[in-house]
């Protein structure tokens, strides 16, 4: 049953009130959970994007409304590299597609961490548009230590606070280009494959997807070589699917 | 090219985008999160991740193809160890390691 089962204004009442503080509670520990090391190296990351995009000749604003309308930074590269190499429409959207594939299964697992009974499917629907890689393992990793009714509004005050970060940060990458020197550029550019891995050995107590994580690298090591365009999707469906299996046969 | 066209790859990259979100959201409210499908998915989720992540590091495109796959791994080796020595440190790890690259192509 859930909360507003039963009709008791008074009780209702102080339910919404209660609902409101969490959720303010919520934004304000995810917005400091955000700020900080994760806020600096996202806004990092996007400092190279920035300067990639205008490397590239392509305008500010375009960067901006990418990073506004698809934050997701691999299917930002991969928009962009295809574009400029003049593929079709089609060819661009399966790239895309390919290349943010994980935030479905992303997307799937961090739903019942955040979920609450009776809220409105559309406020999921709608959060689910800032899932990405930092601001869900950050998430997973912190808001199962809050209430439950704080955890969604703990995502997005995190999420906000990282896509103020990438967005600033993309601005002074494309303003900046060129006016570092190329070792600080791949610096910047390294920052982010540096970011996600140690993000990925954050937690390693769970078996299965500690061993997910050994084999969708070890399985995208030998297979990138011979079929680049699907080594992702492969090796993350046949190293998940591996590790799912021995992960269970061998409980820890 | 007009600058039209690049506004409507950045569409289309967007809806191919949040497809994925919104499919994920209408997929978790049917799966058990105890169930063995959940964590299927989240093993191919974290499957995923791993492998952009290596492909990043071992097979990356533009200027860090420059610089020589043992630098690039060198570089995360290192700062997988600054960020196990300083009790999970991220942002200590990430400066480690991308200082080692910027060092390593300023030699080069």
């Amino acid at each position: 049953m859930t909360w507003y089962g039963r009709a008791d204004p008074a009780k209702i009442g102080r339910m919404i009130e209660n609902d409101e503080s969490s959720a303010r509670k919520g934004l304000i520990a995810g917005a400091r959970a955000g700020a900080g090391a994760p806020a600096l190296v996202l806004g990092a990351s996007y400092v190279g994007f920035g300067g990639f995009v205008r490397d590239n000749g392509l305008g500010l604003d375009l960067a901006l409304f990418s990073t506004l309308t698809a934050w997701a930074l691999p299917g930002q590269l991969a928009m962009v590299e295809l574009y400029l190499a003049g593929a079709p429409l089609l060819a661009i959207a399966l790239a895309v597609a390919l290349a943010n594939m994980r935030l479905a299964p992303m997307t799937t697992v961090m739903l019942p961490v955040v979920a609450l009974e009776g809220r409105p499917a559309w406020r999921h629907y709608f959060a689910a548009n800032w899932v990405a890689i930092t601001c869900w393992a950050l998430t997973m990793l912190h808001s199962p230590a809050r209430p439950r009714e704080e955890r969604l509004a703990w995502f997005m005050g995190c999420a906000l606070v990282l896509w103020i970060a990438s967005l600033i940060g993309c601005a002074l990458g494309y303003l900046a280009a060129g006016a570092f020197p190329p070792p600080v550029s791949l610096a910047l550019v390294f920052l982010n494959p540096l970011y996600f891995m140690l993000l990925c050995l954050q937690d390693l107590a769970n078996r299965p997807r500690a061993l997910a994580l050994l084999f969708g690298a070890a399985f995208c090591a030998v297979l990138h070589p011979f079929i680049p365009d699907w080594s992702l999707l492969i090796a993350g469906v046949a190293g998940g699917t591996a590790a799912f299996l021995i992960g269970k046969r061998r409980p820890a | 090219m007009s600058p039209l066209d690049a506004y409507v790859a950045a569409i289309v990259g967007a809806f191919a985008t949040y497809f994925w979100r919104a499919f994920g959201v209408a997929v978790g409210g049917r799966l058990d999160p105890q169930g063995r499908a959940f964590e299927w998915f989240a093993c191919v989720a974290f499957a995923v991740l791993a492998a952009l992540v290596l492909r990043l590091i071992l097979f990356p495109s533009g200027g860090l193809a420059t610089l020589p796959a043992g630098v690039r791994l060198g570089a995360a080796a290192l700062a997988a160890g600054v960020y196990f020595a300083l009790r999970k440190n991220v942002l200590a790890g990430c400066l480690t390691g991308a200082g080692a690259v910027a060092l390593a192509a300023w030699a080069a």
